[in-house]
């Protein structure tokens, strides 16, 4: 079966890299990876996890209040 | 040897922070935020995971508002220059080292009104005496925690209570107790503190500082230096986020892993049974020194709560001549003279010849107390 992902677009890497912590903590595959050519012009990296967990990475950015810029499926 | 200049800087260090440095330097050797491959986000998170153990420490929940810079003075001049603009008032004790000092006599210079609370010859700070001066263009509180020179505490806990009262902003600086005393920047009342990595942290120098409380409205709040983050890089404005905001250059990210291993060890030990150690060391050598004929230890009623630091003289006998024979003949190093803290020499009427300072560590024994003891027995009485 195919993999759905999506990713969450940061400001920062050190937020990318603190919502990378969180979710790991919580049990969600995630992975950090470069920010899609198509996505941003910025060299920064985004976080990208399960279609299926997308309520759940909203849940932990919008608790620890962390700042992000968009999330797209890709 | 026995080294007691641990106030200078912590020696020795856990192994495991030399470590992590030379770990990170072979086998990570990235830089965190600029690329993305895998090198570049593993050093990322090796210095977000260091933010973490620091926010940990202080007991503070968002690892983001934690900023790092090369010592706890450039973490004091971010937050003082960054808040004080010329018409504010800024209080502060007359007990001071000059990180705090000087860049308060700069900002007097330039229109800012500096006030300097005294303290008693024992160190000891009243608090009524802050909240006396405190008017209607008081910025911030600024004190240090714990005394490089005699080892004493100023009631933080109360004068941060004062400066919520009023709505001043409370800054720190923890250089002598981050790690060596417990903290807790919510019940202390603190909204900047300012911290060191290499001293009772057990990290590397080049290491050190600034948690922004949620007090703290970083509009308000200008950064020291602007540059390249790795993020927002088609903008040539500095980014408002944290840490990005105030951390711009390549991070001193070996350093880092190294207070990242200093705090982990830290936080294994655990830091109540690290400060009731270091108490006891400080109250047998306190004690021991007093014994001495000829010898005058400063800060007497501070033996109950304190750091280890410990500052005495003996009569006729300057202090570099004490340091010098302590060196030459006894393999003991110290740290004599002024200690980058005219203020405080002056409050407790050692300027401005100043003092000979013992000051220890997680590292020291009861052993080498007892030598450090005996040395000044002999050297006091001539031998």
């Amino acid at each position: 079966m195919k993999d759905n992902y999506s990713v969450v677009i940061f400001y920062s890497t050190s937020a990318a890299i603190r919502a990378e912590s969180l979710a790991r903590k919580d049990k969600l595959i995630v992975k950090l990876i470069p920010v899609p050519r198509n996505l941003s012009s910025d060299c920064g990296i985004c976080l990208r996890f399960n279609n299926e967990d997308k309520q759940k990475i909203k849940e932990i950015l919008k608790e620890n209040k962390i700042e992000y810029e968009n999330i797209y499926k890709i | 040897m026995i080294y007691l200049d641990n106030a200078a800087t912590s020696n020795p260090k856990p192994k495991e922070v030399g470590q992590a440095m030379l770990y990170f330097l072979e086998k990570v050797g990235a830089n965190p935020g600029r690329s993305g491959h895998r090198l570049s986000i593993e050093a990322g998170r090796i210095l977000y995971q260091t933010r973490e153990r620091v926010a940990k420490l202080f007991k503070f929940d968002d690892p983001l508002r934690i900023i790092f810079t090369l010592n706890v003075t450039e973490a004091i001049n971010l937050a003082l220059k960054g808040l004080l603009r010329p018409g504010d008032q800024v209080i502060t004790s007359s007990m001071e080292h000059n990180s705090v000092m000087r860049p308060l006599r700069e900002l007097g210079k330039r229109g800012v009104e500096v006030k300097v609370v005294p303290c008693s010859p024992q160190g000891v700070l009243d608090p009524v005496d802050i909240e006396r001066v405190i008017k209607k263009n008081t910025k911030l509180i600024v004190l240090n925690h714990g005394s490089n020179v005699i080892g004493s505490l100023l009631p933080i806990t109360v004068v941060g209570e004062i400066a919520r009262k009023h709505d001043i902003l409370f800054l720190v600086d923890t250089a002598q107790t981050a790690g060596c005393y417990p903290l807790d920047i919510r019940k202390d009342n603190i909204d900047l503190l300012a911290f060191t990595g290499h001293k009772a942290l057990y990290g590397p120098p080049g290491t050190g500082g600034l948690v922004i409380g949620e007090r703290v409205d970083t509009q308000k709040l200008t950064p020291l230096k602007e540059g390249g983050t790795g993020s927002h890089s088609e903008f040539e404005e500095q980014p408002e986020f944290l840490p990005d905001l105030y951390e711009s250059g390549t991070p001193n990210t070996v350093g880092l892993s190294g207070l990242n291993a200093g705090i982990s060890f830290l936080l294994k030990e655990g830091i109540s049974k690290i400060y009731q150690y270091e108490l006891s060391l400080s109250q047998k050598l306190f004690e021991g020194l007093k014994e001495i004929p000829g010898v005058t230890v400063y800060g007497e009623n501070q033996v109950k709560d304190r750091v280890a630091v410990i500052s005495f003289n003996i009569k006729d006998q300057l202090p570099s001549e004490v340091g010098l024979r302590l060196d030459e003949e006894y393999d003991i190093m110290c740290r004599v003279g002024l200690h980058c803290s005219p203020a405080t020499h002056k409050t407790i009427g050692t300027f401005p010849t100043g003092t000979v300072r013992f000051s220890m560590s997680w590292f020291n024994t009861f052993e080498e107390v007892d030598q450090a003891i005996m040395a000044i027995r002999n050297i006091a009485k001539g031998v």
